[in-house]
């Protein structure tokens, strides 16, 4: 299981009492960043309790550097792993990678595994605007704000990967975690969330088209099917919902300091003393609400724009292998009319001096049935991962008591200086 | 639970005087028109009845202000703002695209949008029959105002006003008004003061008529952005029950979270609402108490004009005792509006300072109040998590 070697601080840890809330609510606002990658922890996925393959690995992508100048520039991140398992040369280990080795290694695994229609993880989308930005400077808040992102949505995606079974038994998983000097990945175009998506959407169009018929024991993977292109679409929906929830809370924000400006000036205006008091008093809080706003954007977004995105994607390789999955079954009719025309045509004898394609088709069934097997293990696995990861909002519960916490402490402060005026 | 409750503290101490009781307990909404029923309870003799109603619309009320605006004797009196005209449109025009919409939402989404803006609706209707009553419970507290005959005519005659109102215009028009507006702040700051109080106050109140405009604009934008977060929560909540459906649990929990952010929502509006409304209340206020120098300023200049004419008249010995009585009645009707101004001025000052304490206090103690409901729920939630 994922032991939690990489310490959550303090406020994402469950108190049990509000009490303990209150000891550890502090008013300073400006811990945005830490909240977000203690928010992190808890994306991480979770593996069943039943799991017989459990794994001590952990893996955590940090430091993320600029790295040269220019249009040529790029930011390295620090990938770190700390494991118990002997086909690793140590137990604690960093490298340093770039996005595009992120990318590379979904090529790879992409091409291998596919066949085997287990689902890969994918890894987060490219975005040239939000790159851009990178690379003429670090310093500005949105640029900042576009690689914490980067970098924690690249952490849960090698944990994810790290976390199945038959991927990180994969050599160039290995690679990537171990190798210091990894080759850079080439042709990493098609290979982004929406690239990958499209590949997909062109694909299940191709498999629409044919006409071959499923028989009725299958009908648990058509209902599915429909489920996850359902799910996809209202997925989709949310995620531009929530987005425009973040836009809106970012704009009350704004709004929010203006006026709390705008107050403090009525403030000196006003020229009944214990009145003036307490408008600039009021514009402090409203003020201090603005910081607790943002504070609550980002942890609005986190939570839902993030995983919804994360959610998006997996769905979008399920497809995948369904896709998958349906050329194995045509392949199976396939084999077994020509199995059948095989042996109306060729006489016992002749048909006798083969029997290892016969056993071949039968034995590819039967690998295939056992694979489709995994694969509906594979789908409800993740399915009810991805479900607790959004249901997981035990940190998500305490951010927003900390911030309730704060506005009450707020008011009361206000309380006796609105009683004072006279 | 609304907005509507807000406005009893931007005017306080009204309606006490049980000589004379003024309310709107009714209001219908035809089209766009409203239509006010105006209620009297009084023990004066100078009423028909003791206890009587009449129907109003807005342009009724409108003229009420502006005969007051109009009559000389009230120079020297801050008029009472005019209650702004109903504006429903904001919820009609998202009724509007709530209906275009239809299709792309699903039904429980669809009602619950429609369920928010009838609400809204609901909460634009209660706030105008607020600012309506406030409006005459003014006039009715009011030592000089109340006994106006125009008021007691608007209050009693139990026929339509519209003959009257239209008779007014005619006689006004909108000339007065475009006049204030526009010689108002130039004809004050020009004019020499020679009175210490009336300086300090022109002073004082053109440079917070200004800070209280700009809060109240930004206010309402603030307002708005809340508002929009409510909406998004409804969206999101909508989308997410058809997700999760066969997942009881999931649904609840999330469920829960944005019934909570929802709650955060309204409370911050009910907040908004409350505040945004004293100042533009007081916006208005302060701007007919402007309205009282630039026209105690223009009695002054008037002052000044008339001793310059009788300079002149005394120079060209001609017409001397007409420029005198003109002069000594300029004098005489300066002398009155400084006298009932600097009354009014100073009871204004001590209302403001009333009402801003008691509107602040009940927001406080309602924000802390909604904090820790909030505090509640969210402990209420984390112990469901637990137990799953």
């Amino acid at each position: 299981r994922h032991a939690s070697s990489f310490t959550p601080s303090p406020a994402a840890m469950q108190p049990t009492s509000l009490e303990q809330v209150q000891a550890t609510a502090e008013p300073n606002p400006l811990k945005t960043c830490e909240n977000l990658s203690s928010m992190n922890t808890f994306l991480m996925p979770l593996e069943e309790e039943e799991a017989k393959d459990s794994f001590d690995v952990d893996v955590a992508v940090t430091n993320p550097e600029k790295v040269g100048d220019g249009m040529n520039a790029y930011v390295a991140y620090k990938v770190s792993t700390r494991t118990s398992l002997p086909m690793f040369r140590s137990k604690v280990f960093s490298v340093r990678r770039r996005f595009s080795d992120f990318l590379g290694l979904y090529e790879k695994l992409s091409v291998k595994q596919s066949l085997h229609g287990c689902i890969i993880p994918p890894p987060p989308e490219k975005s040239v605007v939000g790159m851009t930005k990178v690379k003429v400077g670090m310093d500005d808040p949105s640029s900042v704000e576009f690689v914490e992102r980067r970098r924690a949505a690249l952490e849960r995606y090698l944990q994810r990967v790290v976390s199945h079974p038959s991927l990180l038994q994969d050599p160039d998983v290995r690679e990537f975690l171990e190798r210091e000097d990894l080759p850079r990945a080439v042709n990493t175009q098609a290979l982004s969330g929406a690239g990958f998506l499209k590949m997909i959407n062109k694909a299940s169009d191709a498999v629409n088209k044919m006409t071959i018929k499923m028989n009725e024991s299958d009908t648990w993977f058509e209902d599915k099917f429909q489920e996850v292109e359902n799910e996809e679409q209202q997925l989709r929906k949310l995620h531009v919902v929530v987005d425009s929830l973040v836009n809106h809370r970012k704009e009350l924000c704004g709004n929010t300091a203006v006026f709390a400006k705008s107050l403090a000036m009525l403030g000196n205006s006003e020229d009944n003393t214990a009145l003036s008091r307490a408008l600039s008093q009021l514009a402090e809080v409203e003020d201090k609400m603005e910081q607790l706003h943002q504070e609550q954007a980002a942890s609005d977004f986190f939570i839902f724009a993030e995983l919804l995105g994360d959610y998006i994607r997996l769905l979008g390789a399920v497809r995948g292998c369904f896709d998958q999955r349906m050329r194995a079954w045509q392949r199976w009719q396939e084999a077994q009319s020509t199995l059948q025309k095989k042996r109306e045509a060729e006489a016992k004898l002749l048909w006798a001096n083969k029997p290892d394609k016969l056993q071949q088709a039968k034995e590819e069934i039967t690998e295939w049935e056992a694979r489709v097997t995994q694969y509906e293990r594979d789908f409800d696995r993740i399915g009810m991962t991805v479900r607790k990861e959004v249901l997981r909002f035990e940190s998500f519960y305490l951010l927003l008591t900390l911030i309730v916490f704060q506005l009450i402490k707020f008011w009361e402060a206000f309380l006796p200086e609105a009683k004072a005026i006279a | 639970m609304m907005a509507f409750s807000s406005l009893r503290s931007v005017s306080v101490d009204l309606n006490h005087d049980a000589s004379l009781l003024i309310d709107i307990p009714d209001a219908l909404c035809e089209r766009d028109k409203v239509k006010f029923t105006v209620h009297t309870k009084t023990t004066l003799s100078s009423f028909q009845k003791p206890d009587f109603s009449v129907p109003r619309q807005h342009e009724d009320f409108i003229w009420l202000h502006d005969t007051l605006v109009e009559t000389e004797d009230y120079a020297g009196l801050i008029i009472p703002p005019a209650p702004p005209k109903p504006d429903f449109d904001s919820p009609r025009e998202k009724m509007h695209k709530l209906g275009e919409g239809e299709a792309t939402m699903t039904k429980e989404e669809y009602t619950k949008m429609k369920q928010e803006l009838e609400a809204e609706y609901l909460a634009v209707f209660k706030k105008t029959v607020q600012v309506h009553e406030i409006f005459l419970q003014r006039l009715s507290s009011h030592p000089v105002l109340s006994k106006d005959r125009n008021f007691q005519i608007f209050l009693e005659y139990d026929q339509d006003l519209s003959v009257r109102r239209k008779n007014a215009k005619e006689m006004f028009g909108g000339f007065f008004k475009n006049m204030v507006k526009s010689a108002d702040e130039v004809l004050i700051s020009g004019v020499k003061e020679v009175d210490d109080f009336f300086e300090q106050e022109k002073t004082f109140l053109l440079d917070y008529y200004s800070k209280i405009k700009d809060s109240t604009a930004k206010a309402e934008k603030m307002t708005r952005a809340h508002k929009n977060i409510a909406d998004d929560y409804i969206h999101i909540s909508a989308t997410l029950n058809s997700l999760a459906a066969d997942d009881m649990t999931a649904n609840k929990n999330l469920n829960i979270i944005l019934s909570l952010q929802k709650v955060e929502g309204r409370v911050a509006s009910d907040q908004d609402l409350k505040l945004t409304e004293l100042l533009r209340y007081y916006m208005r206020d302060i701007q007919a108490a402007k309205d009282l120098l630039y026209r105690r300023a223009r009695a002054l200049a008037d002052y000044e004009n008339s001793n310059k004419a009788l300079d002149k008249a005394r120079l060209k010995s001609k017409d001397i005792p007409q420029a005198e009585e003109h002069q000594r009645q300029c004098l005489q009707k300066f002398d009155k509006l400084s006298e009932s101004g600097k009354k009014e001025l100073t009871s204004f000052k001590g209302r403001r300072v009333v009402a801003f304490r008691k509107n602040f206090i009940e927001m406080a103690e309602l924000e802390i109040k909604h904090a820790k409901n909030s505090v509640t729920l969210l402990q209420g939630c984390i112990e469901l998590l637990k137990s799953n």
